[in-house]
């Protein structure tokens, strides 16, 4: 079953006079519980994909289905209702609330989803625990490694079990030994919980990781490899 | 954590934090402050007022108040006496007094004043003149030659205690009426004009030598609480026969100070929006630069699924406890600031200059609880108003562009 559907997308960046066509009718369908890399050079398109899947933004033409939800067709709340309790986000910059803990970031996303206060903190925790910070639940993301900060920020794209994580260059910003960390991680949870994990990277390591790597070259699906790596 | 995460948010940039703060904080000082300043300057001219000789309510023969002359007396007291008791309430006082103009006169200087008979005790609980005497003496009921005058009066005479002093009027039969009285009493008041204008004798003695008989000229009322002013007026015009008394309340006898109470409530809301408007700006301002220094964390807002609504509502609760705290601090202040003068702002220097309007030499600033409701709501809910604009703006980021922001 696939839980993402997209079909001959097109997306257009103007910048001034001068217009750069990032994604050039992409069609591309992922299924559900897979472990998916978009892979390709700067520019290629793959973050616009990522984007667009997330409902951060829009295609200019084509569609594009999201666990069933046709994405053209819903205004900005509700695609804000789909992420979050869809769709999980990890980006390169880490993107943690800096005036909160680790916990009350983890926390956050079932903050928004309403979630009783002893829930939340009990699963945050437990998210934390497996992700290694069980002794960082307290600390603020300044106090907190390159490496602690992202595996923050995939406690909390997990925590709120959604069906989708959408990771944009997830060790872009870490070192080739904490990056590896982390992909296990994100494997593990892969495996663990189901979730499907969707990221871009122009990392060879990472493609290693990735059961499908899906090249993407100056927008347009270049090469679609499946791959079982277990 | 909503609140939280506002609470954090506030603190982030401390200086700028402060910065707003302290610009709320003397806003709500000046606001109130400034504003106590005012109604006592206000709340003064309307005790000096009440105080000298007006009461809280008068009644008249009717005609009088536009032709203050002797003909336009009340001849049977009897007729006030009764619908007095009949509507005052409880705790309530009131004088009968004769009030005609006169010339003043002594071997060196002439002066018109006015000059008022009192029943001595009933007055002294009416208006100012039972604590006013300085030198010499009060009057006594059984005074027939005894006057007490102000001090200007008495320094512009060159003349003092136990010195004569003759007053002239028209009596009831339109004839000159002269008598010779002696200073007992120098009273002093707040203002200089009411020392030079008023001389006071007995009731009786002024009766005796305008030939009033049981004539008086007016009846003044003090009431326990000011707010039952306009009821108990109403009550007492019922009670006489309106074709021979009229009753009239502060408001109606004093004109000027009522005009100027209106005057000061115009400026005090003014003052109110003028202060706002300054620190309106300063929080657009501040709200404005802490929205777009987070550009990218309301990106990321987004992104996790918040709705816009939520981020205005993020935003507003940011400025919401800005507002408390200047508020409060501003508050505070004011309230420390009324209290440290609260032994009153003596203005003896310029008294002269004061007069003219009626104040006090001393103002005793205060606190209207109303003046600080306004001014914390005009504050609280204009300051939200006005965060609503950088609250939008953090709504309206998109996301991709948000997140791309540096």
């Amino acid at each position: 079953m696939n839980i993402v559907e997209c079909i001959d997308i097109e997306k257009t960046y103007r910048q001034g006079k001068m217009e750069v066509r990032a994604l050039n009718g992409v069609s591309l369908s992922i299924e559900k519980g897979g472990f998916v890399a978009l892979a390709g050079p700067s520019g290629s398109g793959k973050t616009t994909m990522l984007n667009i899947i997330g409902g951060l933004d829009s295609a200019d033409s084509g569609s594009i289905i999201v666990n069933g939800n046709s994405l053209d067709k819903m205004n900005q709340s509700e695609l804000a209702g789909l992420r979050l309790h869809n769709i999980g986000f990890i980006f390169q910059a880490y993107n943690l609330i800096p005036v909160l803990s680790a916990i009350e970031n983890v926390e956050f996303v079932m903050l928004l989803q309403d979630v009783p206060p002893a829930e939340r903190r009990e699963r945050a925790k437990i998210v934390l625990d497996d992700v290694g910070l069980e002794d960082k639940y307290n600390r603020r993301p300044a106090e907190l490694s390159g490496g602690q900060q992202q595996r923050v920020a995939v406690a909390r794209a997990v925590v709120s079990n959604p069906s989708i994580v959408l990771a944009d260059e997830p060790t872009a910003n870490l070192d080739s030994k904490t990056g590896q960390g982390l992909l296990e991680m994100m494997k593990e949870m892969n495996k663990k919980k189901k979730v499907t994990f969707i990221f871009s990277t122009h990392d060879k390591m990472v493609m290693d990781y990735a059961r499908r790597l899906v090249h993407i070259r100056d927008g347009l699906v270049a090469d679609d490899e499946i791959r079982d790596r277990g | 954590m909503h609140f939280q995460l506002a609470w954090r948010n506030i603190w982030r940039n401390p200086r700028r934090t402060a910065v707003i703060m302290t610009a709320i904080i003397i806003g709500v000082w000046s606001m109130i402050f400034l504003g106590a300043l005012m109604r006592g300057i206000s709340d003064g001219m309307v005790r000096n007022g009440i105080a000298t000789l007006t009461g809280h309510i008068q009644v008249h023969h009717k005609g009088y108040r536009n032709d203050p002359v002797i003909e336009n007396s009340m001849t049977d007291p009897d007729i006030v006496k009764t619908a007095l008791k009949k509507t005052l309430p409880a705790g309530a006082q009131w004088t009968a007094r004769v009030r005609v103009n006169a010339v003043a006169s002594n071997a060196r200087h002439t002066a018109g004043v006015t000059f008022v008979g009192i029943d001595p005790v009933r007055e002294a609980r009416v208006s100012f003149i039972g604590k006013a005497v300085t030198e010499g003496r009060y009057l006594k009921d059984d005074d027939k030659y005894g006057i007490v005058a102000g001090k200007a009066l008495v320094d512009k005479f060159e003349t003092r205690l136990g010195h004569k002093l003759v007053l002239m009027s028209q009596d009831t039969d339109r004839e000159i009426a002269s008598r010779a009285f002696r200073i007992v009493g120098i009273f002093k008041s707040e203002m200089q004009a009411t020392e030079k204008q008023f001389v006071f004798v007995t009731k009786a003695a002024t009766q005796h030598m305008l030939k009033l008989k049981n004539g008086i000229s007016e009846v003044s009322v003090i009431l326990p609480d000011q707010k039952e002013v306009k009821q108990v007026a109403d009550n007492l015009r019922a009670a006489l026969p309106s074709a021979d008394y009229e009753v009239q309340t502060w408001r109606e006898l004093l004109p000027l100070i009522t005009a100027y109470l209106d005057i000061y409530d115009g400026f005090i809301f003014i003052w109110f929006i003028v202060v706002f408007i300054a620190m309106g700006f300063g929080i657009v301002n501040t709200t404005l630069m802490a929205v777009f220094e987070r550009i990218r964390e309301f990106g990321l807002f987004k992104a996790l699924g918040m709705k816009p609504w939520w981020i205005i509502r993020e935003v507003l609760a940011e400025s919401f406890f800005i507002l408390l705290i200047g508020t409060a601090v501003g508050n505070i202040l004011s309230f420390l600031s009324v209290f440290a003068l609260s032994g009153g702002i003596d203005l003896s220097s310029l008294a002269a200059g004061s007069e003219f309007a009626g104040m006090s030499r001393v103002i005793y600033p205060a606190i209207h609880g109303q003046d600080m409701i306004v001014a914390n709501l005009v504050v609280f809910i204009l300051g939200l108003l006005v965060s609503i604009y950088p609250a939008v703006k953090a709504a309206r980021f998109t996301p991709v562009e948000a997140l791309a922001h540096t």
